[in-house]
């Protein structure tokens, strides 16, 4: 692996996030998954299809994390979140909120932003 | 099926030792649980290993062999890998091979080494049991991860963080006679309370520490151990192994461990016996929530009734249902792929009267040991009996 290698499909689909076309992948009887997926894990269904993310999701559960791994030492302390879109459920740093105020059922939309440590893209959730 | 017995354990001093290598730690125990067993040591015929983050830790692969060699046995060594639950895993493995009849006499065991890098590399190794594409890069840390369990939790089902720290409290009061355990120091729900925050809800004391340590097992056949007149009371009576999701966001519930829940179902049918039989446990509290989950997992209460447990005196020392005499992960330490074995020696020893704690189960015929992994993507379970 290189330094430039991408993580494939991961990439792909962070790339689709950031151009406000996200996905994930829904199997025929409606277990929804991200990318890479070649059979349902739940169900074994292997016709995945492509389904537009939804615009909002709801918090799941959060947490502020204090003590952070290295790669997240200029980030802490900061939110990790699980959010719920539907069918699939997403993991992402919420910003633009005090992390005081994050709460279960918030609705948050998702994006791509920077990690304060490294400058590495990650999944975000903002506040809707 | 035949039953194995515990012929033998040993158990290093669990605790910082960062000058120690993995191959010392585990030839410590190891040579003492060959010693416990007394069994001639050309009889053993393999050897299953634990450990979960040795490349990271001591840039040190390939470690079965090289730990067989560290107890001076020339047997077929392989190292078995599932996060924190890695030692629980090789224990399995250990057992199919016996009731297998592929083997008489197997060493068990497990050894980390964690505290030589710092707590900053030792979280970000330990991060690596996550999905690293979708959860690591999204700042997930075990205790984030035990976090969001917890909070999840918390709004589903009630508790707080106080019910919490009663456990914590217990677990250090266990410790306190455990000479092996790395923290033998009481404290307060109060101290747990203002201890500072680690990835909220969660605490310092609500996590166990990092630590440096081995453990190791001689596990043999029911007729071995009578051909050979071992004084080997304990027989694992009951193996189970579950899997669920890697990643949380995965899973349909933040705070259900169903990895655990299967692997008790298949333990308890394996060894014929309930949750009601168990005398005592020791389950994977990794953080204090764990444990609520595991003792929900393992039967002893309903989802969302395990979080007051502790708070109600029901699993300490002198209550019905005691669990994790040792201290647990919390109090004794948790050198991850040796705990899975630790657990094992502990109820063996409970069992068979020779733990510090043992008088708090005097009478007492089955015991279990919950092992899990990650965020409870993978667990064992073992049932132990005394044997006539």
């Amino acid at each position: 692996m290189t330094e430039s290698a991408q993580d494939g499909e991961y990439d792909e689909w962070l790339d689709s996030i950031e151009s406000d076309e996200g996905y994930y992948l829904e199997c025929s009887n409606g277990h929804g998954w991200l990318p890479p997926r070649r059979v349902c894990p739940r169900c074994h269904d292997r016709a995945l299809s492509q389904v537009d993310l939804p615009e909002s999701g709801e918090i799941a559960s959060h947490t502020t994390i204090t003590v952070p791994t290295p790669q997240f030492e200029d980030d802490a302390p900061y939110v990790t979140a699980i959010a719920d879109f539907g069918p699939v459920s997403v993991t992402g740093l919420v910003r633009d909120v005090d992390p005081d105020d994050v709460a279960i059922g918030d609705v948050v939309g998702i994006d791509v932003g920077e990690r304060v440590t490294t400058g590495d893209r990650a999944v975000v959730f903002r506040p809707r | 099926m035949s039953d194995p017995r515990i012929a033998g354990a040993g158990v290093t001093h669990f605790g910082e030792h960062p000058e120690r290598t993995g191959r010392d730690l585990f030839a410590e125990a190891g040579l003492e649980a060959l010693d416990n067993a007394g069994i001639d040591p050309d009889d053993a015929e393999a050897l299953y290993y634990g450990n979960f983050m040795g490349e990271l830790a001591e840039h040190q692969g390939h470690q079965g062999p090289l730990m067989a060699e560290a107890i001076g046995l020339d047997v077929p060594a392989t190292r078995v890998e599932a996060a924190c639950a890695s030692a629980g895993t090789a224990v399995r493995e250990a057992v199919k091979t016996l009731r297998n009849g592929e083997a008489e006499v197997v060493l068990v065991g497990g050894a980390e080494r964690m505290t030589n890098i710092g707590t900053a590399a030792a979280t970000d190794a330990l991060a690596i049991a996550a999905d690293d594409l979708y959860e690591v890069r999204a700042g997930m840390t075990f205790p984030g991860a035990y976090a969001l369990m917890a909070r999840s939790y918390f709004d589903q089902y009630g508790g707080s963080h106080e019910d919490l720290a009663h456990i914590a409290v217990k677990n250090h009061e266990h410790a306190l006679v455990n000479e092996h355990a790395q923290i033998q120091k009481e404290i307060t729900v109060e101290d747990a309370m203002e201890a500072p925050t680690i990835a909220d809800p969660l605490g310092l004391y609500d996590s166990c520490p990092i630590t440096d340590g081995a453990a190791a097992a001689v596990l043999t056949t029911e007729s071995y151990a009578e051909e050979h007149d071992l004084d080997a009371p304990v027989a694992i009576t009951g193996s189970g192994q579950g899997g669920d999701n890697l990643a949380l966001q995965d899973r349909p519930h933040l705070a259900q461990t169903p990895a655990a829940d299967k692997a008790a179902e298949e333990a308890y049918g394996d060894a014929g016996v309930g949750p009601d039989d168990v005398d005592f446990a020791e389950v994977h509290d990794c953080f204090t929530i764990a444990e609520v989950l595991a003792i929900e997992s393992l039967g002893f209460y309903e989802p969302g009734e395990g979080i007051a447990a502790a708070r109600n005196g029901e699993t300490t020392r002198d209550g019905d249902l005691p669990i994790n005499l040792s201290g647990g992960l919390k109090a004794k330490g948790h050198p991850v792929g040796a705990t899975g074995v630790a657990q094992l020696a502990t109820v063996a020893w409970l069992l068979d009267g020779s733990h510090p704690r043992a008088d708090a189960v005097p009478d007492s015929t089955v015991g279990v040991a919950h092992n899990a992994g990650g965020t409870v993507a993978s667990t064992t379970v073992h049932v132990m009996e005394v044997q006539e």
